[in-house]
């Protein structure tokens, strides 16, 4: 499967066939993730890590992966120390770092940005979140982790808790999830609701989507339950915010009802939707789950760059 | 005698079998009567042997085949007639191309295609008939797409 050159945009933009390569092939990062193995296959690369809005885990595990494959990164975190700052497009950014790196890596407040990107540059463009858009590589990390720890992804009952209108790894999981017709049931408040458009995604698929607001009977016989944070600046007004955020909490009380193989997924940061002391059962897979992103965006660059291990 | 409601036109374009109500829709998407100084002659709710359709009768002007490609995005059935000393030179069906460029802004006011950024809008048809499109961008999908017009 040949993926010399292409962009990663939208999950959407990949067959189950693919997704399930990419996977495959993340696997065989992970010792070389981890420091146990050396490869420097992108020794003389050089990445342009373009980040218009914060990031941590993204950034990080971007320019880690980039690290434990040999290559070199340039780029901001800050957008306020770039030309950007005096009113540059970011087609005219992005040209530039075109001019200059292998490979560009961004993220960008506006939906549509790495899409926009793409356009204006030559070598592959990876999407690391475009506003309240799409976010690829998390969804791709957030199955490698569920492939990783459950041995499939089909065949079982997924639980998507918290902010589904604003929150952008839930649509893109959504999709994917449908793919591979796991079951599907979303918690949220009822201003935070599912998207109808992303529900009826699912359908297409022939995924029919519980929704409730009851968390306790929906994780009951789940298989992982995927938390996500309420976003305060996805927020239109501060209002909102404040009559939602801490509705559901997801804590040690609640592991009670749950199966003994429940896995707790969070893209991260979290705020207070997951108590602390969640972390100590061995429910908690969130940590693991950001470390993933490491491979995961290994795999990635090494098929985009076309160099393989 | 069977009457008449709009004469027939000696040179121009007739759009025939616009979804009845639509017409003023249509209008403004070709820009009439603003960008042209022809004669236009509107009629709604017209019975025919499919039920009521609008027709737009405009003077002095053929269409193009992008203000065509405009039309279907709300009229999709409709047929443009190219008259010619009274007679019909040209029929042909409105389709939608599989792409949409320049002619509709995208709905979601955080998408890219609506910041300064020196991109046209652009849309993946996902349905021509009813017409469903798709920002290339954001992958928002317009509900009402006669009042994103640019």
């Amino acid at each position: 499967m040949d993926f010399k050159g292409k962009d990663i945009i939208s999950i959407k933009d990949f067959s189950k066939k693919e997704i399930n390569y990419i996977l495959n092939y993340g696997k065989t990062m992970v010792p070389y993730a981890k420091g146990e193995k050396y490869t420097d296959i992108l020794k003389g690369k050089v990445l342009s890590s373009l980040f218009f809005e914060p990031s941590t885990r993204t950034r990080l595990s971007f320019e880690s992966a980039m690290n434990r494959l040999g290559g070199r990164i340039v780029g901001f975190a800050d957008p306020t120390a770039t030309s950007q700052k005096k009113g540059e497009s970011l087609a005219d950014t992005v040209r530039m770092a075109d001019s200059y790196s292998d490979v560009i890596v961004v993220r960008h407040p506006h939906e549509g940005a790495a899409r926009l990107a793409a356009e204006f540059a030559d070598v592959p463009v990876l999407n690391a979140g475009d506003g309240a858009g799409r976010h690829p590589t998390q969804c791709l990390l957030d199955l490698f982790t569920i492939l990783m720890e459950k041995k499939r992804i089909g065949k079982n009952k997924i639980v998507l808790l918290g902010d589904l209108k604003y929150g952008r790894t839930v649509h893109s999981l959504a999709y994917a999830l449908s793919l591979y017709g796991t079951e599907l049931t979303f918690v949220s408040p009822e201003s935070l609701k599912m998207p109808k458009e992303v529900v009826q995604e699912c359908r297409g698929f022939g995924v029919e989507p519980i929704s409730t607001s009851n968390l306790e009977k929906a994780v009951k016989d789940a298989d992982v339950l995927y938390v996500t944070r309420i976003q305060r600046e996805r927020f239109p007004d501060a209002e909102e915010y404040n009559r939602v955020v801490g509705t559901y909490k997801v804590d040690v009380d609640l592991m009670k009802y749950v199966k003994k193989d429940l896995i707790v997924m969070h893209p991260l940061p979290r705020v207070t939707e997951i108590d602390p002391e969640v972390d100590k059962t061995p429910h908690a897979l969130y940590f693991k789950q950001a470390f993933n992103g490491v491979p995961v965006r290994m795999a990635l660059l090494s098929l985009v760059m076309g160099e393989r291990l | 005698m069977k009457e008449l409601k709009i004469p027939p036109i000696k040179d121009g374009t007739v759009i025939d079998h616009i979804t009845a109500g639509n017409a003023v829709k249509v209008l403004h998407i070709l820009g009439i009567p603003k960008s042209s100084s022809s004669i236009v002659s509107v009629a709604m709710n017209v019975r025919s042997r499919l039920g009521k359709k609008d027709i737009v009768k405009v003077e002095n002007r053929e269409l193009d085949p992008h203000e065509v490609n405009k039309i279907a995005l709300i009229a999709p059935k409709a047929t443009i007639n190219i008259i010619r000393d009274y007679e019909v030179a040209e029929k042909h069906n409105v389709e939608l191309p599989d792409e949409i460029v320049g002619i509709v802004r995208c709905s979601n006011p955080t998408c890219v295609s609506n910041s300064s950024e020196p991109v046209k809008s652009r849309f993946i048809v996902m349905s021509k008939d009813p017409p469903r499109i798709r920002c290339y961008f954001c992958e928002r999908e317009p509900e009402d797409i006669a009042e994103r017009i640019i």
